[in-house]
């Protein structure tokens, strides 16, 4: 197969520890060193967490595997410094078309709000993502990156966890104060805990395919449901960089995986559906089933789950990095204030509190895409063509076309760190959602909102405020008007920010609570609240 | 009151997902019938002659208009 990626092969080196035969306490351990693991490690080394990742390969994901990425996990990526180069990088998109049979049945445009650094959805290919994650990593004197590091057993104690790890060099244990399982749908340490992972199984097999071809197909993307090349299935078309498209074929259930992925089958098919003048290469193929599923509890013990390892979902709306990403961004404020004896254990609770329940919504999301695309039943097949018949001139069906909703942050609005509104509030936000951008001025030069809200809890208001401290924790002040401008007003009408609001937001840019007027006693009870110190 | 063709049901992934959900554990035939039941359903709760005029005569169109035939 031809390709236009050279896979890194990064170099197994034996630890100390390893050498000299004496286990040592890791404050933190990630399993998996996949665009999660990475990224849970980058962002603890941010927080002052030193962590050790374990992989028992060496090299990045073979194949693209995941391909969107979504407006917050870039938001999240910039926070860590390498967010910037993803926008920059990767393919930027936002018209998305739907054909039924032969015939366009509707196009939609994400039509991303303006005035936002990160753009709503990049296409990049995960090997180059997992290559510039593993080069921070590498970068960041607090994480210690080991390739070929497999881990045979966990021993999961009251206030540590020991772990069993072969290397080239044999078997030796390490011990871990916490330990973060990032090691993907099939994790193994999941199956090690002992963890329920329980949800749906769709029967339907898929092909996947990277294809290489300089094609002038516009940069969208395009999903056909019963195409004249592949009949009574469903198709997906989607643009990389480097020349490389995405293209999935359903195959239905009784396809067979070994066959269908030969060349001289997957060919023809790619074949008939760019149409004959069109030359390609193939760069990657698989073929996939998929589940619905997710972990009883994020925490067992010493072990945290975060990403595939705690749920998986369909690959229809981009919701599996998009929604781990948002675990680790979740997770690594709480870990950090927990090691810190600032917060009690049951702050890491609502990590599985917020994010099971993201998960649960993301997994619905994807399951009603699923169905949608593979109907269950004749009955149910036959109301899903009534809706692409109706689709192409009725405005009222085009919203039930449903081929993947692209993933968005689920807010936290039951969370029980969330202290609720005490008075009326305009717009979107609320206590639970994540911190829209806006465009700001500081020091006189151009900036965005959320490049200044900084490490930990922050004020953000729109008058008078002082910092507030509660166990050792202070949230400083960020006041627009004197450290920051609002010169084109964006910042005031997103946030609502009337005279003398003021906005109490987590360390992971989510609002805790906002007020008409600063309350010192008011804030270091929300303050108190988003710690689980009440 | 004309036939509202424009999106009007909130939440309509939800609704999508209870529609089909409903014909769960049915026959064929069972769905069918059911489908054929709701549409006398919602057709008795509007009410109106003039919609429902249009309404039938829009779903009669389309079908026709699209790939004659189809057993889908």
């Amino acid at each position: 197969m031809f390709q236009t990626y050279t896979y890194p092969e990064y170099a197994y080196r034996q630890s100390e520890e390893q050498r000299s035969g004496q286990a040592r306490r890791h404050p933190a351990v990630v399993i998996g060193a996949g665009p999660i693991g990475l990224t849970q490690a980058l962002d603890f080394a941010d927080r002052g967490i030193p962590t050790v990742i374990l992989d028992d390969n060496n090299t990045v994901s073979v194949g693209s595997r995941a391909v969107c990425y979504a407006k917050r996990p870039l938001e999240i990526w910039d926070r860590l410094g390498v967010g910037e180069e993803f926008a920059a990088k990767g393919v930027q998109w936002k018209v998305g078309k739907v054909f039924f049979r032969d015939e366009l049945a509707y196009q939609f445009d994400l039509l991303p709000e303006a005035q936002h650094k990160m753009p709503a959805m990049i296409n990049y290919q995960q090997y180059h993502l997992e290559e510039r994650l593993v080069k921070a990593c590498e970068a960041s004197p607090l994480v210690d990156l080991r390739w070929k590091h497999k881990v045979l057993a966990i021993d999961n104690r009251d206030d540590h966890a020991v772990l069993t790890v072969q290397t080239p060099d044999g078997i030796f244990e390490l011990e871990a104060d916490w330990v973060v399982a990032a090691d993907g749908a099939n994790s193994d340490t999941r199956r090690m805990i002992g963890a329920d992972f329980t949800g749906q199984f769709f029967q339907d097999r898929f092909l996947i395919a990277d294809v290489v071809m300089k094609a002038d197909f516009p940069t969208e993307r395009w999903f056909w449901f019963d195409p004249p090349f592949h009949r009574n299935q469903s198709v997906l078309l989607h643009k990389q960089c480097d020349n490389v498209w995405r293209i999935d074929f359903q195959l239905g259930w009784d396809a067979d995986p070994t066959e269908e992925k030969k060349p001289e089958n997957v060919i023809p098919r790619i074949q008939a559906m760019l149409g004959p003048d069109v030359e390609f290469e193939l760069e990657w193929v698989s073929v996939y089933q998929f589940a619905c599923r997710r972990i009883d509890q994020f925490r067992h013990g010493r072990v945290i789950f975060v990403g595939d390892a705690a749920h998986q979902v369909s690959p229809f709306g981009a919701r599996g990095a998009n929604t781990g990403v948002q675990d680790c961004d979740n997770l690594g404020w709480k870990l950090k204030a927990v090691m810190d004896g600032v917060a009690p254990l049951a702050l890491l609770d609502s990590y599985h509190e917020e994010r099971a329940y993201a998960a649960d919504d993301n997994i619905g999301h994807s399951t009603r895409a699923t169905d949608f695309i593979t109907p269950k039943s004749r009955s149910s097949l036959r109301l899903r063509n009534a809706v692409l018949e109706l689709a192409r001139s009725e405005p009222f069906a085009r919203p039930l076309v449903n081929s993947g909703r692209l993933s968005t942050p689920t807010p936290y609005l039951q969370s029980s760190l969330n202290t609720p509104d005490s008075a009326a509030f305009a717009g979107t936000m609320y206590p639970g959602t994540n911190c829209a951008d806006a465009p700001i001025r500081k020091n006189g030069q151009d900036a965005w909102l959320l490049n200044q809200l900084g490490q930990g809890f922050v004020l953000l208001s729109f008058g008078p405020a002082e910092p507030v401290t509660v166990k050792g924790v202070t949230a400083p002040v960020l006041q627009v008007g004197r450290d920051i401008e609002d010169a084109q007003g964006i910042l005031t009408q997103r946030y609502d920010g009337q005279p003398g609001t003021v906005y109490l937001i987590r360390p992971d840019q989510h609002v805790a609570a906002r007020w008409r007027r600063f309350d010192a006693a008011q804030v270091q009870a929300a303050l108190s609240r988003a710690l689980k110190l009440n | 009151m004309q036939l509202i063709r424009t999106p009007n049901i909130p939440d309509q992934d939800l609704f999508y997902a209870e529609l089909i959900n409903s014909q769960r554990d049915m026959s064929e035939a069972q769905a069918d019938m059911a489908i054929a039941k709701l549409a006398l359903i919602l057709a008795n709760h509007i009410g109106d002659r003039e919609v429902l005029s249009e309404a039938i005569a829009l779903a009669r169109d389309n079908t026709l208009a699209n790939a004659p035939g189809d057993n889908a």
